[in-house]
């Protein structure tokens, strides 16, 4: 499979995955069958910002929006985009 | 980034975790069960445990006070959960507090009318266990003919849109089947299989001789799995339960001791492990008279073995200690007779003969050709009598 991350790419959480906030572990969480990911900071602001319809580049340039002074998120965001998607928790709509 | 994963394995697992809260709760709702399996890890004297189950309004309680501390993945199990007739209404509840929810299952029992109410109930996904490609083994492994119906409701669960979960206990008679065992779950649409190496407790210790595979079939299981794996055709993703005998470290127990799982039994005893209760000397509190908060962070129960104060050498100065926690206490205790040593998995134990023994006495016709003894209501009262008592005591190395 092509993981190949495109800013014009929407994704989205894959089939029976689930995303919350855990007020007990103060992150957000992916949930799936037999396991989850708990999502520290930033991990946690893309995933929030998948609402079906962002691409990728909207979700970077509104976290840079958000986030100004953060150094060279880019790169992290397409890193945790990369990731999501070699692990199956995102599919491309 | 933490990836944490229910199956017991040596990779993937993340060692970060602490035990500031459960994040599993498993819920045994019930010991009876429709199976026999000669493999079944649950306690072979479930039979006291039977008659005084849990209400509906107490596992009820159980869920909000646990999800309160933050258990947020719940399996429900047994014995076969679906032999109670709420399992609709605690999966409703599961969903309102927002849980993610699996049913363990037989299948039996799983209609097209429960199955469509726990769906509309918010129940998250199914685990079915299947055990072998064959007829001839599923109905004897399980003692039971349950073959077709497991077929039938794998559909179910597929048209039903839930995740596809097959769970298959790996002994000698379904090893040599790995390769049909995946085709058959690829075919049936599964989205992951936990390939789970039987480990020996409860029934499938007394069946040890039995059930254990050589060295070289498990290598072989093993290799025709990860060739499955590295194929990108195949989506499923597989979870491969390691068979510790053939390690020479030991896993790391449920991910440690009191960090991450709590389990409530059928009549409500609150343990860090499924089969912490055949350790000596120790108290479980009771969620009928115990807050599950004092449980979790103070019952001398969790605190035992919790971190690693608790080692003796060649643990406590190891330094891989951190990696495995010394092992699994059970089998320390059931092997040797002293819950605190090492794990006698480990090629450092002072221990490790035994399970080397084990492997040998799996060849041994005298052991191995001795008859099954199944999982069911009648062996159970023997374990309870005292019978079996021979078969029992040839597991320890007590004077």
């Amino acid at each position: 499979m092509d993981n190949k991350i495109e800013y014009t790419d929407v994704y989205t959480l894959a089939h029976h995955h689930r995303f919350q906030w855990e007020e007990a572990q103060q992150n957000y969480v992916i949930l799936f069958p037999e396991g989850m990911v708990k999502l520290h900071g930033g991990a946690g602001e893309v995933l929030k910002r998948l609402d079906g319809k962002a691409t990728v580049g909207d979700v970077v340039a509104d976290l840079k929006a958000t986030f100004p002074d953060a150094d060279d998120i880019e790169s992290d965001i397409i890193g945790m985009f990369e990731l999501a998607v070699s692990k199956g928790w995102l599919r491309k709509v | 980034m933490e990836i944490i994963t229910m199956a017991q394995q040596n990779n993937g697992v993340s060692s970060a975790v602490t035990h500031t809260q459960p994040l599993w709760l498993l819920a045994e709702v019930t010991y009876r069960c429709p199976m026999h399996c000669a493999f079944c890890y649950n306690p072979t004297d479930y039979d006291k445990h039977t008659q005084n189950e849990l209400t509906t309004d107490q596992w009820i309680q159980a869920l909000r006070d646990a999800r309160k501390l933050g258990a947020i993945q719940l399996g429900i199990s047994g014995g076969e959960p679906l032999l109670r007739d709420d399992i609709e209404d605690i999966v409703i509840e599961a969903k309102k507090l927002g849980y993610y929810s699996n049913l363990i299952t037989s299948g039996v029992g799983l209609t097209e009318q429960r199955i469509q109410a726990l769906k509309d109930g918010g129940l998250d996904h199914i685990q079915l266990s299947m055990h072998d490609i064959t007829e001839d083994i599923n109905n004897f492994i399980t003692n039971t003919k349950t073959f077709q119906l497991k077929q039938k409701v794998a559909a179910m669960i597929k048209s039903h849109g839930y995740p596809m979960v097959l769970n298959v206990v790996i002994h000698r008679y379904n090893i040599g089947h790995m390769k049909e065992i995946l085709e058959m779950a690829e075919a049936l649409g599964a989205d992951y299989i936990e390939l789970a190496n039987t480990q020996y407790y409860g029934w499938s210790l007394i069946n040890r001789s039995q059930l254990m595979p050589t060295k070289e079939q498990v290598d072989e299981a093993e290799a025709i799995t990860n060739t499955f794996r590295a194929n990108p055709n195949n989506k499923m993703k597989i979870f491969f339960v390691v068979p510790d005998y053939y390690s020479d470290r030991p896993k790391k127990c449920m991910n440690g001791w009191g960090e991450v799982f709590m389990i409530v039994t059928a009549n409500g005893d609150v343990l860090p492990c499924h089969s912490a209760r055949s350790l000596p000397n120790m108290q479980f509190p009771n969620v009928r008279d115990a807050d599950l908060g004092w449980c979790w962070k103070e019952s001398p129960a969790f605190t035992k073995y919790r971190g690693d104060s608790w080692m003796k050498e060649p643990c406590s100065s190891c330094s891989e200690k951190e990696n495995d926690l010394g092992g699994c206490r059970c089998q320390a205790f059931l092997l040797t007779g002293d819950a605190d040593v090492a794990d006698p998995v480990c090629s450092k134990s002072p221990y490790r003969h035994l399970i080397d023994k084990a492997i040998e006495d799996a060849k041994n016709p005298v052991f191995s050709e001795q008859p099954i003894v199944f999982r069911n209501d009648k062996n159970s009262k023997r374990v309870i009598a005292g019978e079996l008592k021979d078969r029992l005591d040839e597991f320890h190395s007590l004077p």
